[in-house]
């Protein structure tokens, strides 16, 4: 039982870390980005290579691939997305035109990645030992990815509670026209929030690839799972996400080990619709958009 | 307009060298056409990109060098036309259809996997050509073949895979190098379901004790609570009927929760080389499904050439990879035997010949092989296949499997 | 006016005759092709139909077409073909029914994840099933069914569909589903019952979708779960109906004939670099014609009937 909690909470921390970039994404920057899983294999890919290539642990990998991510996805807002959202009249053209727009993006990210480190599994050992917890027996990498969500999830959750920028961003999160009113920048944060969500995802792809399996293929997997827990805990919401990554990773963790292992991840969708069902919203979501 | 001239520009040469085409082949076979659909995208990709892929490459590079396959008396290079099926059935059997009927291609190389065989299957069969299932496990393998003549079922039914490995196990327990506690794990899809229905029957005919018998779906990203359970069980074989990410990560988890088993049988994905280069020392004792025999020239032969010709210097899986070569050489024998591009005529030789393959001598019974290797060990950094004991070249199974260590 | 409707009619009525004899005249691959393009014309059609007027993008395409996939290899050995459409449709309809009643409070983007949720949840739930109580994982086909009667088939269906999306246009639910897609709320002020008007062409909708899966089955010999419940299908006949303009009955059948098309030429010419130039394809698309081909066509018929009468406003 303790066990099976443990396994859940390090999982479940998985499934958050996955899924803030995203919140932020679309819940502040209002972009449905469907090429956010290949965002994040991309690191992962980037981390392995650094890792087997040049012998770089991954955690000092980040330190590279986060700021490049970051600068990435700045672009891609500034460059591919700045005129879609000028030119949308309502929120529901823009995500119309964002899911289509970075359904076109996931190919080319995909494809390139393909071309690159082709079609196969890709797979590393690090940090992987193991580590006692409360008597029980945990993986070092999992428990360290579950470290740095913790780490993370706090300091965004900080920054945007207490500091000038994360009041701004949370405005433009509510209202991006009365944003405007107020002289805060709304092109501008989006693009920074935007890109500070690329940032995250690609941090959680370095650590997904310390203990994950992968191929160039597998990113709509984690699009999903991250789509499912932002709308699950309500959209531009991060302490939302962590805790409905936290419910689905506990839940799937105890149903696996009391219940049955095949019916995990049914539990998971039903949990989600559940959710939706009770709070149309999400968890921590606002009733009205 | 730019895009109009372009086009009408590519229809007028595709025109061309259609006619053209068709001038040099009324004429004499210029070369040999063949196609393949196979999944460059979606959930095949890993496996098609591992087993399928560098084999054809392979293949058809050293064909080419060597000046092409023997018609008659003479050799012409094969030309390859190949499409993504994009892991999807439909697309796949359109991909066929597209194959036969425009590009008019010689013969067909089937594409990977299961599903996607039999996806193809009546298509090829409608059409008349010969198709070498290399990697599709199926129970049905016997009735399907009898349904399409055309069609080769070359790496055998779950069934045999399953009462192999018992056998194997039954052979242990005679020697009481192991108990009779059994827990078995499989991913909810058609290749785990098959192999563990057919496991559970047989492990409980052998009377041993199925302590654990559960499956997961695919996409589950943590296998710990599994492996847990297992390991509080204290079993004496733990059995994984897996899919090559879960493998990777079951072997892991155990790796971490120090779930040590005498036997410890993992399954598509531990013949792979990622699977030693993930593991190192650690893959010592590991058993999976498939191997070779490692000792044999003709691997050692065919690894050092796969190793030459494929991206990265990669290594073939110990398993489909040359039983896919295999079927190419098979196709190839058949062909030059025939010598013209008649494909009934090449679909009975293949029916009836001996082929000289890197995997020995093959002659197909009922469009099947008689050996196969079911159950291979690591040892010493090589998958050798160790069941059916009865087969050339199978290495002795070592039990217990030495403990983990930390890498 | 009844004289454009008779030309139309003619045209369309020419349009299937001619249709149907594309089994006898073009060969397999052809026929094949035609076949693809029958069945995402109507997916993305019935898409359309319930997700035009009332804006809400719907991700389930594949749950109803795997529900279909997949009654016809559980039944399609033991029953007579047209009882296992019957049955198909019955299951695919209540399935919507059952959906339609319990996604109404959802709007936006929730409805548009729940229904993907619902589609791997009822995935989920089969694969259970399979491995659980019937023990078998993967099934086989066997039918005496042609590929010339599967596209008789859906011919038949898409005509069907265009009918029905005519006839519902033209109705009162039509209209108050145009109402719900502008306004919710003043909807419900005018007095619609939006529950049962939403539902009604959710069902008819997601019915449809239901017998394509179960017409398609038999060309695939084997099927289980993820060949059935494939996530793609969802997608892309979502970008399909959106390229083609979901607002219009007929916008749908322009986004779908073009990229069927085009897919099959890139995956033919460029099968290394497919995916990349899709994607590339797919951004100019989104930049060049934002409000579909039906919108593009709309403003183009505006802009040379100008001079003609008074423009309409959109």
């Amino acid at each position: 039982m303790t066990n099976a909690i443990l396994t859940g909470l390090m999982l479940g921390g998985m499934y958050a870390l996955i899924a803030m970039g995203l919140t932020l994404q679309y819940g502040v920057a209002r972009i449905m980005n469907l090429s956010y899983g290949e965002f994040l294999i991309a690191a992962a890919f980037t981390a392995h290579w650094l890792f087997t290539g040049w012998a770089l642990s991954p955690f000092v990998g980040m330190a590279f691939v986060v700021p490049a991510a970051f600068a990435v996805n700045f672009a891609v807002y500034k460059l591919l997305l700045t005129p879609l959202v000028r030119r949308a009249r309502t929120r529901d053209a823009l995500e119309v035109d964002s899911i289509l727009a970075t359904f076109g993006l996931t190919f080319i990210v995909q494809g390139s990645m393909q071309s690159m480190f082709g079609g196969a599994y890709y797979s590393y050992s690090y940090l992987a030992f193991p580590v006692q917890v409360l008597g029980e027996t945990l993986s070092a990498n999992r428990l360290a990815a579950l470290g740095i969500t913790v780490v993370l999830g706090l300091a965004l959750y900080l920054a945007l509670t207490r500091t000038r920028a994360g009041t701004a961003i949370r405005a433009v999160a509510v209202d991006p026209a009365a944003a405007q009113l107020v002289a805060i920048n709304v092109e501008r944060t989006s693009a920074l929030t935007f890109a500070l969500g690329g940032a995250l995802v690609a941090a959680a792809g370095v650590l997904v690839s310390t203990f994950l399996t992968f191929s160039a293929s597998s990113g709509v997997v984690f699009t999903m799972k991250a789509l499912i827990i932002v709308v699950m805990g309500g959209v531009g919401n991060i302490l939302g996400c962590l805790i409905a990554g936290l419910l689905l990773g506990v839940s799937e963790a105890l149903v696996a080990s009391l219940v049955d292992p095949g019916l995990t991840l049914a539990v998971n969708f039903a949990l989600f619709l559940a959710v939706l069902l009770v709070k149309p919203a999400g968890l921590f979501g606002r009733a009205t958009r | 307009m730019g895009t109009t001239i372009t086009r009408r520009m590519a229809l007028l040469a595709s025109v061309c060298a259609a006619t053209f085409g068709l001038v040099a082949t009324a004429h004499a076979q210029a070369s040999l056409k063949i196609g393949y659909a196979i999944s460059r995208t979606g959930p095949n990709t890993g496996g098609a990109a591992v087993t399928t892929l560098p084999n054809y490459e392979l293949w058809v590079k050293e064909v080419n060098a060597a000046g092409g396959i023997k018609l008659g008396d003479k050799r012409v290079p094969i030309e390859i036309v190949q499409y993504d099926d994009r892991s999807n059935a439909e697309e796949a059997v359109r991909a066929i259809e597209r194959l036969v009927n425009q590009d008019k291609v010689d013969f067909i190389l089937p594409p990977w996997g299961t599903g996607l065989n039999l996806a193809v299957g009546p298509t090829l069969n409608r059409e008349g050509y010969p198709h070498l299932a290399a990697t599709a496990v199926t129970d049905r393998a016997p009735e399907l073949a009898k349904r399409w003549p055309n069609s080769f079922w070359l790496l055998g039914t779950s069934a045999d895979a399953a009462k192999t490995l018992v056998d194997l196990l039954v052979k242990l327990r005679d020697d009481k190098a192991i108990g009779d506690t059994v827990a078995m794990v499989s991913i909810a899809d058609g290749f785990g379901i098959d192999l563990s229905s057919a496991g559970r029957k047989a492990l409980t005919d052998a009377k041993f004790k199925l302590a654990y018998d559960k499956s997961y779906p695919i996409g589950t990203q943590d296998l710990a609570p599994i492996i847990n359970e297992v390991k509080a069980l204290n079993p004496d074989v733990f059995i994984a009927f897996s899919y090559p990410p879960d493998t990777l990560a079951l072997t892991e988890q155990s790796r971490i929760a120090g779930l040590n088993p005498k036997v410890f049988y993992t399954g598509v994905g531990t013949a792979f080389p990622l699977y030693r280069q993930r593991f190192g020392k650690n893959t010592e004792g590991v058993m999976g499904i498939g191997g070779w025999s490692g000792d044999s020239p003709a691997i050692k032969d065919y690894l050092a050439r796969h190793k030459a010709s494929a991206a990265n210097g990669a290594e073939p899986d110990r398993w489909a990879s040359a039983v896919t070569y295999a079927s190419l050489q098979m196709l190839q024998q058949a062909i030059e035997k025939v010598g013209k591009v008649d494909r009934a005529a090449v679909i009975k030789e293949l029916q009836t010949g001996t082929f000289d393959t890197v995997i020995g001598k093959v002659k197909l019974e009922n469009n099947m092989p008689t050996r196969y290797w079911w159950v291979g060990q690591w040892q010493d950094g090589e998958f050798y296949g160790v069941a059916p004991a009865a087969n050339e070249g199978a290495r002795k199974a070592v039990v217990p499997k030495p403990a983990w260590v930390a890498q | 006016m009844t004289l454009r409707t008779t030309t139309l009619g003619a045209i369309a009525l020419a349009a299937i005759v001619l249709l149907a004899f594309v089994p006898r005249l073009a060969n397999p691959y052809y026929l094949a092709l035609a076949i693809s393009l029958l069945q995402y014309t109507v997916l993305a059609t019935a898409w359309g139909m319930f997700s035009g007027p009332t804006r809400y993008v719907s991700l389930a395409t594949t749950a109803f077409f795997g529900v279909g996939a997949y009654t016809v290899a559980v039944l399609g050995e033991v029953l007579p073909w047209p009882v296992v459409l019957v049955v198909a449709a019955s299951l695919g309809a209540i399935l919507a029914a059952v959906v339609g009643l319990s996604t109404l409070r959802l709007s936006g983007v929730y409805f548009v994840i729940f229904t993907f949720g619902l589609a791997e949840l009822v995935r989920q739930l089969v694969v259970w099933f399979e491995v659980n109580k019937s023990r078998v994982l993967g099934r086989y086909v066997f039918v005496n069914v042609t590929q010339s009667d599967i596209y008789w088939q859906l011919l038949i269906l898409a005509i069907a569909v265009f009918l029905i999306g005519w006839l519902v246009a033209r109705s009162r639910l039509g209209f108050a589903l145009r109402i719900i897609g502008e306004d919710e709320t003043v909807a419900t002020h005018c007095g619609i019952n939006t529950t049962i008007a939403k539902v009604a062409l959710f069902t008819i909708s997601a019915t449809i979708m239901t017998i394509v899966g179960a017409i398609m089955a038999p060309r695939w010999t084997y099927i289980e779960p993820s060949i059935a419940f494939n996530a793609m299908i969802s997608f892309q006949v979502l970008i399909m109906a959106l390229l083609g303009g979901a607002h219009r009955l007929w916008g749908p059948i322009l986004g779908a004939v073009p990229l069927v098309i085009l897919f099959e030429l890139l995956s033919a010419r460029f099968p290394n670099t497919f995916t990349i130039i899709l994607g590339c394809i797919f951004l100019l698309i989104v930049y060049l014609l934002p409000r579909g081909v039906a919108g593009l066509l709309e403003s183009g018929k505006a802009r040379w009937g100008e001079t003609f009468k008074p423009r309409a406003v959109a």
